[in-house]
């Protein structure tokens, strides 16, 4: 089965060391996410594994070694979708939704019919048709979020990588969009790396969890291992409860002083 | 459910746009110091080709053939161009400041042209152009230079900087020569604001390879500057080499702006206004605005060169003065009508 392998990745910013020693394995149909305090390097790893940050340490999915790959060869490998994605003033849902397949395009080609239906079915499987002629900056911060992950979806690699996909978004939107990352990965069997700020949303999703501290992994496994009482009070130095209920975790927030 | 296609211009806008390309060729062609009708001036266009065709006076023929057409057609190419230059830096920068000037070109093409003007002892007519399009040239590559080995091609700002500073020197440079030849001031504020009094086709015959071949280019990288709208580092991940296709983009707009300045001069605000005007009523995929960027700036410059030849006959205005007299309220005028005014 095709898996990422990431090897003792580092990132060095200015002459500062940002990841060091970072090693993630992941699967098809996976979904990890990456949590951690500001500054913790949530957004410089996925930078740096989508390969806009440069990087030391190996990248292979399966025994293709990624640092070899032209840009074109990489994103049919791995999409990204950054934390905030700039929508284009102007242009159509449909449009944006196909730049998507810029990766399987000669740089001077136009699209194809082939093009125009992998774009209609990614936007018909999300639930856009409505939007299809929309300007993209019409969008509601949900609805930017999907067709941004329609994107990336477009663009057909196994990889998905996607930062703070929920941050900006209010608990609705949140939840429709967590569900559709989890229905991708389970039916269209993509491995999503995602960044996430919210610890009780991060405990539901993903099925496993990596805690960055300083640009290194300081637990990892599974959402119950990692979201303890002793490592959040390390991490981000926060007070809090762990409450379980049907093997749902919550994070509470706890008063100091009462 | 709906079919899969693309999100095209529809053909009425082709049609228009060719419709308007006619009209004001023609009527470039038969507004001048002499009136001639459209009738003739197809009588002496289509004479060359077919018979049967009823002739017209030689006097006219050889005005239509010798002084109107080539430079209506040079004003069609040159105003293509910079609004099409200006389009792609637009895109390529994702900066609706950008113009076709952005880098440095007008500087060095006034520094070279500036350097020709004062001395007297060349041959204006065959050097002026020269000078001017290698000092766009050499301006452009210095900008180049030296914003890609500041932050190593990262962030196109660190470009635009090199732009702003490469220009700032050469402007002072030119500054300095014509201030030490005040005597030859007039000819050179006559260079700076654009001026497209032609002799014959040698000009236009000169620049159309240039300008074909970069309006070619441009072209062909229309659907890369859309990709280019989602930012530099998406666009990378969606498997753009940004900064090679970035390279190759500048290289046909500036090398084309150095060719259609070399012997225009610097119009300005052709390569800001069209585009702009045209995104307010087209929207702002590249894959429309560019070819219709190209078809409109012709058109505008066409026009802006009757007026420029017009008005105050038999003196000419030079045609950046009409350019910024006109295309700047009308911009406005546009700007504040639409409601939407999505500029990029």
């Amino acid at each position: 089965m095709t898996k990422l392998t990431v090897n003792k990745l580092r990132v060095d910013l200015g002459g500062k060391s940002v990841i060091s020693d970072v090693s993630i394995a992941i699967s098809l149909g996976d979904w990890i996410c990456v949590i951690g305090p500001n500054g913790a390097g949530k957004s410089s790893l996925l930078k740096a594994i989508a390969g806009i940050l440069p990087s030391g340490g190996d990248m292979f999915i399966d025994d293709v070694n990624l640092r070899g790959l032209s840009h074109r060869d990489r994103a049919c490998w791995i999409a990204y979708v950054a934390q905030d994605p700039i929508m284009p003033p102007g242009m159509t849902v449909f449009n944006y939704v196909l730049l998507g397949r810029t990766a399987h395009l000669k740089m001077l080609a136009s699209e194809s019919h082939v093009d125009f239906e992998v774009a209609h079915f990614v936007i018909t499987e999300l639930g856009l048709e409505a939007f299809l002629d929309r300007d993209v900056m019409t969008l509601s911060g949900g609805e930017r979020q999907r067709v941004a992950i329609a994107r990336a979806l477009t663009q057909a690699s196994p990889i998905v990588l996607l930062d703070e996909p929920t941050t900006a978004l209010d608990v609705g939107y949140q939840q429709e969009v967590l569900e559709l990352i989890d229905r991708l990965c389970k039916e269209k069997k993509i491995a999503v790396i995602s960044t996430m700020h919210d610890l009780t949303v991060a405990g539901l999703y993903p099925k496993e969890l990596l805690l960055l501290h300083h640009g290194k992994i300081y637990d990892a496994g599974k959402p119950d291992q990692v979201l303890t009482r002793e490592n959040i009070a390390e991490v981000y130095g926060a007070n809090i409860e762990i409450i379980s209920t049907n093997g749902m975790l919550a994070v509470i927030p706890v008063r100091l002083q009462t | 459910m709906r079919t899969a296609t693309a999100r095209r211009m529809p053909r009425w806008v082709w049609a228009i746009s060719a419709v308007a390309v006619l009209v004001t060729i023609t009527l470039g062609v038969c507004v001048g110091a002499v009136y001639i009708t459209p009738a003739n001036v197809w009588a002496a266009l289509l004479g060359q080709f077919a018979t049967g065709i009823p002739s017209i006076s030689e006097a006219q023929e050889t005005i239509i053939w010798q002084l109107r057409l080539p430079r209506v057609l040079l004003a069609f190419v040159v105003g293509s161009m910079l609004a099409s230059a200006g389009c792609a830096y637009q895109g390529t920068f994702r900066n609706p400041l950008a113009d076709p000037y952005l880098l440095g070109v007008s500087a060095g093409a006034g520094l070279g042209a500036t350097l020709i003007i004062v001395n007297s002892s060349v041959t204006k007519n065959f050097y002026l152009p020269v000078a001017a399009f290698v000092g766009a040239m050499a301006a452009v590559s210095l900008t180049y230079f030296l914003g890609r080995s500041a932050i190593s091609g990262r962030s196109s700002t660190a470009l635009i900087l090199a732009g702003v500073a490469v220009a700032s020197v050469l402007t002072a440079l030119q500054t300095l020569i014509q201030q030490q030849n005040t005597d030859v001031l007039r000819e050179v504020y006559s260079w700076i604001l654009g001026r497209l009094s032609t002799s014959g086709w040698s000009e236009l015959l000169v620049i159309a390879p240039y300008i074909l071949i970069c309006s070619y280019v441009l072209l062909r990288y229309r659907r890369v500057l859309d990709v280019f709208s989602v930012g530099d580092e998406e666009a990378q991940t969606m498997g753009l080499p940004v900064s090679k296709a970035r390279g190759a983009i500048i290289v046909a707009a500036s090398l084309g702006t150095a060719a259609a300045v070399s012997v225009s001069g610097l119009i300005g605000f052709v390569g800001i206004i069209v585009p702009h005007i045209l995104r307010l009523i087209s929207g702002n995929s590249y894959r429309t605005l560019l070819p219709l960027s190209m078809i409109f700036g012709g058109v505008f410059l066409v026009l802006a060169d009757i007026l420029a030849r017009t008005v105050l006959a038999p003196q000419e205005i030079s045609i950046g003065v009409i350019t910024a007299l006109l295309g700047a309220p009308f911009f406005l005028f546009v700007l504040g009508s639409s409601k939407s005014g999505s500029i990029s």
